[in-house]
Formats: C-alpha cells, sequence, structure tokens
C-alpha cells in the first residue's frame, strides 16, 4: 500500500531515540500508580503520576528500491510521529500532572509476535500503540497474554481487519482500503469521470483493492469499462535506458479497445503504478494507489489547522510528516484524550470511552473523529491528493448520510462483516 | 418622491447637502478594519455605506486584529513574518511593526493599553511586549497551538485558550505564572470575559460547544450546545463570541454552519441562528453597538447583522480570507 510517499529534502540525520526501551521485566504496572481521575492543577504541583504508552514495531526488512529516487523511508518513520504526540500530549498532562511515557519496543524481523508478546507483557494489561503489518496485528490482538490490553493500529489499511478479521481489543487509526477508494470514486463520480479502466497488480492486496474498485463503481453508479492485471516487473529502475522500456511497456499494458475516463490503477505495493501517469496509450488521468491518491495525510496538506502540525513536525523530526507518522500521533493523542478527557486509565475503560459518545478527537479535518462502533474504524474525511497537492477532501458534497456522511466511505454498519466479541 | 423639472430652490438644496455631506466626510464615520489572510492586506470600510476605503498591505498572513484604547492605531498579527503592524487610523498607512517572535496569532490590549499580549501559535508562548517600546516584557509557556486571550478587566489575570492543548490558562499579571488551567472542549478558539465579570466563554470548534467558566473557582460550570435543523452538527464549529453590553445576549459564530447563534446569557438557550456567509469565524460590534460585523472566510466578505431585529442586512466583500475585524469609531 501506498500513501504519499516521504520527498526528503534534506539529508538524513542521525535518528535519535527519545523514547525509552521497554525490558521483559520492565513493569506496565505504572498503571497502578495512576489510579485516580485527574484534576486541573496548577502549574508546578505534586510530582507527576506516570502513564505508559507501549509503541510496539518490527524490524521489517527494507522494502526494495523505490520506483523513485525521490522517495524514502525514513527509519523513524511512525515512531517520530507517536514522539511528537506524546510530547504534545505531556503538555497537556504537564498542566494536569500527569505524564505520559513512550516505550518502544523494536521486535526482531521475522519475530513470533505471540512468543515475543508472552515476554513483554508479564505485569497485566497495557495500551500498545501498533505499529504492525496485518498479520502481526492479528497475531498480537489474539496472544493470550496481553488480555486485557488495548491496541491501536497506526499502521494497517487492510479491509480484512475491519471485517472478518475484526478483533474486539483493535482500535484502526488509519483509514481502510474501501475508504479510500469510497473517497476517490466520489470524487470522481463528483466530476462526472464515471468510466474506469482498472489496472490491477498481482498480490493479494491488490486483488482485494480491485474489489474495492468494482464495490465502489457499484455504489456510486460507474463503470468499470475495462479491467487488466499487470503482473510484469518493470526492471528497469536503475539501468540508463530504464525511461525507454517503461515508455514503450506501459502504453502497450494500458491500451485497451473500451473507451474510459480515468484509469484506476490497483498497485498496493508500488511495483509500476508510478510509472503510470503520462505514459498510458491514451491521454487519460491516474488515481488509486498513485497518481491521484486517497489519505489520511500527506505532508503537503494545511487546511484545518494541519499547516501547524506540519510546522511542529518539521521541527521535532527535520522531515516531512506522513500518513504513518500521522497515524502514531494520532493514536498517542487518542489515548492521551481518553486519559484526560476522559478521565479513564485502564485499558477496558479507555475502550469504553472511545466507543462512546463522549470521544471526539480533533485530526486536522473540521470536524472531530470518532470510532464506528461496529468495526473500531476510526470515521474520518480522507484526503484526495496528488504528490505536491491535496486536491480535496471526501465526502464530496451531495453524498448523503442518514447518520454521519463520513460514513459514506467504506463498510457502513448494514454491510459490516465485523462481528466483535463483547 | 415623485420626479419633477429640477428648480433654483432644488439647486440649491443639492448644494447644501453636498457641504453637509463633505463636513461629514472630514469628521469621518466609523470604520472597518478587516484582516485578509491569505491577501496580506487590511480592507478598510467604511462603517455606513461600507465601501471600501483602502486596502493596506501588510506582512504576511495577517490574523488576529484590534484596535487600540485611543483608537489611534489598529495592531494586527502577521503569523509568518512574526510581527504586528501598526497601523495608523488617521493616515491609514503601517507606521510601525514590532517585533513578536514566531507566528502571532491573535493580540489583547493591557487594560491600561500600555503592553499587548501575544499568543504564538508554534511556539506554546503569550508573549508580553511593552507597546510604547516594543520591548519584551516576558514570555509565558502554555498549552499547543495558543490563540484566543482575554484580559480581565482589574487587569490581573490574562486568559490565554490552547487549540492542541484544549484548555484555557489563567495567567497572573504580576507573577507572569500560570496559576490555573480548565479543560475544555476538543480545540477551544477564543476565550471572552462576560461584560460582568462573572464568566468567561469559550468556544471549542471541534468539540462544538461553548463552555462557562467561572474563573474564581476555575470549573465549567456550563455547557452550551448548538442544533441546528438540517445542518450537520460536524459542520458547528464555535469561534468568535461577542456580547450586548448589558450581557444579556451572546453571538457565537459559527464556522462551517455558516451562522450565528443568538444565545441568551442567562439562560445558556440558543434563541435564534442567522445564517451568514461560508465558514464565519471572528465577528464585532460597531461602536454603537447596534451591527454586528461578521468574517466570513470562505466567501470573502463581511455580513453586517442588525442588532435589535437579529437579522442579516448584507454581505460586503472584502480582501480573501477575511479572518478579523477591528472597528473604530
Amino acid at each position: 500500500m501506498t500513501g504519499l510517499r516521504v520527498i526528503k529534502r534534506s539529508d538524513r540525520r542521525l535518528i535519535v531515540r527519545r523514547g525509552v526501551r521497554l525490558s521483559g521485566l520492565l513493569t506496565l504496572a505504572l498503571l497502578a500508580g495512576v489510579s485516580k481521575p485527574f484534576e486541573a492543577s496548577a502549574a508546578g504541583a505534586a510530582a507527576p503520576r506516570t502513564f505508559p504508552i507501549v509503541y510496539l514495531r518490527e524490524a521489517y526488512p527494507a522494502p526494495g528500491i523505490m520506483p523513485s529516487l525521490l522517495e524514502t523511508q525514513p527509519a523513524d518513520e511512525g515512531l517520530a510521529g507517536a514522539e511528537d504526540g506524546t510530547a504534545e500530549i505531556n503538555t497537556t498532562g504537564k498542566f494536569l500532572g500527569l505524564n505520559f511515557k513512550l516505550y518502544v519496543e523494536t521486535l526482531p524481523a521475522g519475530a513470533d509476535v505471540a512468543a515475543q508478546a508472552r515476554r513483554l507483557f508479564t505485569r497485566g494489561p497495557a495500551v500498545i500503540v501498533a505499529d504492525l503489518r496485518a498479520d502481526d496485528l492479528l497475531k498480537l490482538a489474539d496472544a493470550p497474554s496481553i488480555k486485557g490490553s488495548l491496541i491501536l493500529d497506526m499502521r494497517t489499511t487492510e479491509d480484512s481487519l475491519r471485517q472478518q478479521d475484526c478483533r474486539s481489543n483493535v482500535f484502526h487509526i488509519l483509514p481502510n482500503q474501501a475508504m479510500r477508494v469510497d473517497a476517490l470514486a466520489q470524487f470522481l463520480v463528483e466530476k462526472r469521470w464515471t468510466r474506469w479502466f482498472l489496472l490491477h497488480g498481482p498480490t493479494q492486496e491488490d486483488a482485494v483493492y480491485a474489489a474495492d474498485v468494482r464495490r465502489s463503481a457499484a455504489r456510486y453508479g460507474a463503470r468499470v469499462v475495462a479491467a487488466r492485471s499487470y503482473d510484469y516487473s518493470p526492471g528497469s529502475r536503475r539501468s540508463d535506458t530504464g525511461y525507454q522500456q517503461i515508455q514503450t511497456q506501459m502504453p502497450l499494458a494500458t491500451q485497451v479497445g473500451s473507451d474510459y475516463d480515468v484509469l484506476f490503477v490497483a498497485d498496493e505495493t508500488d511495483l509500476f503504478g508510478d510509472y503510470l501517469p503520462y505514459n498510458t496509450f491514451d491521454a487519460r488521468p491516474v488515481v488509486g494507489t498513485q497518481g491521484l491518491i486517497a489519505a489520511a495525510w500527506t505532508p503537503a496538506f494545511q487546511s484545518y489547522s494541519a499547516l501547524q502540525m506540519q510546522h511542529r513536525f518539521e521541527l521535532f523530526a527535520h522531515r516531512g510528516m506522513t500518513e504513518r507518522d500521522y497515524g502514531a500521533w494520532l493514536a498517542v493523542s487518542i489515548v492521551g484524550d481518553a486519559v484526560m478527557r476522559g478521565r479513564t486509565v485502564s485499558p477496558a475503560g479507555i475502550r469504553a470511552y472511545l466507543r462512546s459518545d463522549k470521544f471526539l478527537i480533533a485530526g486536522f479535518k473540521g470536524q472531530g473523529l470518532t470510532f464506528r462502533s461496529w468495526d473500531q474504524q476510526l470515521r474520518q474525511p480522507v484526503l484526495i491528493a496528488q504528490p505536491l497537492m491535496v486536491i480535496s477532501m471526501s465526502p464530496q458534497n451531495g453524498f448523503l448520510h442518514p447518520g454521519n456522511t463520513a460514513d459514506t466511505l467504506g463498510f457502513d454498519q448494514p454491510e459490516t462483516q465485523c462481528r466483535l466479541a463483547p | 418622491m415623485p420626479s419633477r423639472p429640477m428648480t433654483g430652490r432644488c439647486t440649491a438644496l443639492l448644494v447644501l447637502a453636498v457641504v453637509v455631506f463633505s463636513f461629514a466626510a472630514t469628521a469621518r464615520a466609523s470604520e472597518l478594519f478587516v484582516s485578509n489572510e491569505v491577501d496580506d492586506t487590511v480592507t478598510v470600510l467604511d462603517g455606513d455605506s461600507y465601501k471600501v476605503i483602502a486596502t493596506i498591505p501588510t506582512d504576511q498572513r495577517p490574523r488576529g486584529i484590534i484596535e487600540t484604547l485611543d483608537h489611534k492605531a489598529v495592531l494586527v498579527c502577521d503569523g509568518d513574518s512574526s510581527n504586528i503592524d501598526v497601523i495608523d487610523t488617521k493616515t491609514l498607512k503601517v507606521t510601525r511593526r514590532i517585533n513578536t517572535g514566531p507566528d502571532p496569532e491573535t493580540l489583547a490590549m493591557s487594560v491600561s493599553g500600555d503592553r499587548i499580549y501575544v499568543s504564538n501559535e508554534n511556539n506554546a508562548l503569550v508573549t508580553v511586549i511593552d507597546y510604547a517600546t516594543g520591548k519584551w516584557i516576558t514570555q509565558v509557556p502554555v498549552g499547543i497551538e495558543p490563540e484566543g486571550l482575554a484580559v480581565s478587566r482589574d487587569g490581573r489575570i490574562v486568559v490565554v485558550v490552547s487549540e492542541e492543548t484544549s484548555m484555557a490558562h489563567f495567567i497572573d499579571t504580576k507573577t507572569w505564572q500560570v496559576v490555573a488551567n480548565v479543560l475544555l472542549d476538543t480545540r477551544p478558539r477564543v476565550v471572552v470575559y462576560t461584560p460582568d465579570q462573572r464568566y468567561l466563554w469559550a468556544s471549542s470548534e471541534v468539540g462544538g460547544t461553548v463552555s462557562v467558566i467561572d474563573p474564581g473557582s476555575h470549573q465549567v460550570v456550563h455547557v452550551i450546545n448548538f442544533d441546528i435543523p438540517g445542518v450537520d452538527e460536524q459542520y458547528i464549529g464555535p469561534v468568535g463570541i461577542r456580547f450586548t453590553a448589558d450581557g444579556r445576549t451572546a453571538f457565537v459564530a459559527l464556522g462551517r454552519s455558516n451562522r450565528v447563534a443568538v444565545v441568551n446569557a442567562r439562560t445558556y438557550e440558543v434563541e435564534q441562528y442567522i445564517l451568514v456567509g461560508q465558514r464565519p469565524w471572528q465577528l464585532t460590534f460597531s461602536p454603537d453597538r447596534s451591527k454586528l460585523y461578521v468574517a466570513n472566510g470562505l466567501t470573502n466578505d463581511v455580513t453586517i447583522i442588525d442588532v435589535s431585529s437579529q437579522k442579516a442586512l448584507k454581505s460586503v466583500p472584502v480582501g480573501r480570507l477575511p479572518w478579523g475585524i477591528a472597528v473604530v469609531p
């Protein structure tokens, strides 16, 4: 899956770990010290109480060569957002006599997540911000040793985790695939670009994304007039004549008999999608996982006070804020809100608060964000963006819903396949 | 009036009218100063005709704007230029720039007019500046994204709300310490003392509410909710608040719901919603308080509301993304 990728303008500086490592022996029973609700207090009152947040990630192998030199994956992607978020909720916490501490734990690549969880979570329920891929997230959620813990998933976008594989101890921050496709689809329908050529890659995620495109077409009255799979690897990234090969391959791949308005690309692993714009056989725009994309955040977004957030993050991390950074920042902000405004400290209490109508978090979208009760997905407007510019934000005007218009994006209650355990 | 051929008498009347009009012009009606965030200008409107008198270039990203107590100047925060532009209200020119530190968003004046308080949005600070010399007296650390400021009538307390931290911070002006913090609903923007000083009202833009704070106990004593038939609640974003002089009525600008709420300040009942331009944020009264002026960010205009009838009279165009309004009699 791609969001908008990081465009770095400066050299990567040494990443300094600002978080604290969580050792197996380290106590999460710190929670026990935080039992009373927090009252606003004069600054400099009694010693602050500490509230722990565990940031759990895995040292996944670095991705291969990205199609564009401008794309990088910062080593602290995600974590920097969590650290910045922790600093920010501590600004509020400072005034309330409360200190949030981020415990960063990095599992080795290919780790047995359940076994690692057994090693790490020995002192009772914890609040975990999970920077894990879908399969690992599921293993963590099902690990007996984290019983009673709360997981904020700040990374995944897979539909399955919001549908048949949903879990009652997991809350999802970033929009899932179907939400993204619906966000793009509404934009296209609003523009009356309703004839789509679907070009999808070879992976399972691509197949899910492609199914979402067909689902959105049916929902909004658009049509997939042509569909094709692309499974040739354009192995020309670093060769001198790479662009010539691409200039030959892409028109071939996109020459279809039907007339269409836009090419909808499903390439979740960034294999070929970025080669499509200006290389299609017909003069058509490219939308989907590349080209015009849907995302919760891009480093170019500046509306609804997002500009201030971009400034703060740049000062903190010395680079632009990616969608994963935003997901982590928002996850930590949600914990801060639950503890300070929701006045709840146990994972079970936080879960109840996040599911209640008292909960509302600001995420620079011009409206408060809440969780859907049926699959615990964060309900949110979604940005429509090209690499340097945010073009629009969905839901689009005119797409109505009896409840919240943001529920026109993704899986609404009547169509959910999620059955949460109470 | 029926039309007639112009007589000598009519001509005389006309001449007289011209003389009277030009006399009035030298006396000058009230003026509105509107900060245009995107244009880097302040639009000056005539308070009678609402015609544009001048468009004053400012530094970058002008937002918070107030008039001085003596009405000789209008001060506007230039967020991207780290200073305040001082506009002479006679010459309508920027005559002075005061350094504020990074990203000033709004400002307030001390009771005696000798100091200005500035919220530095990017730095989580309130900067206190001596107005005469432009020297910094102190900087007070507060929550993240500080914005609206209120000064108590006795001058002892400055209240600032911080958007990201969602708090009202009470600053003692003797010690420059934060003496109390009150947690508010999400993303507070504006805080105002009631005319009798008994309460503070703070608007929460994303929370969609106005909190009524007791400044003595530092407790929220009431939360005002808004419910507009046919408008999704996520579009209700309260920002600007103004009270009538008698303190009985409050006007609250509601952002993307494109309305100003009329609130009974005794019972906290919302009595009416007045449709204005798109995304009203800040609002202010005319000098005689008969009119309420509302800056509409997305329609680039100012709506004029008749206070007694609570009706919008008309909207007049200004620059792009009008943010706030100062009025000089």
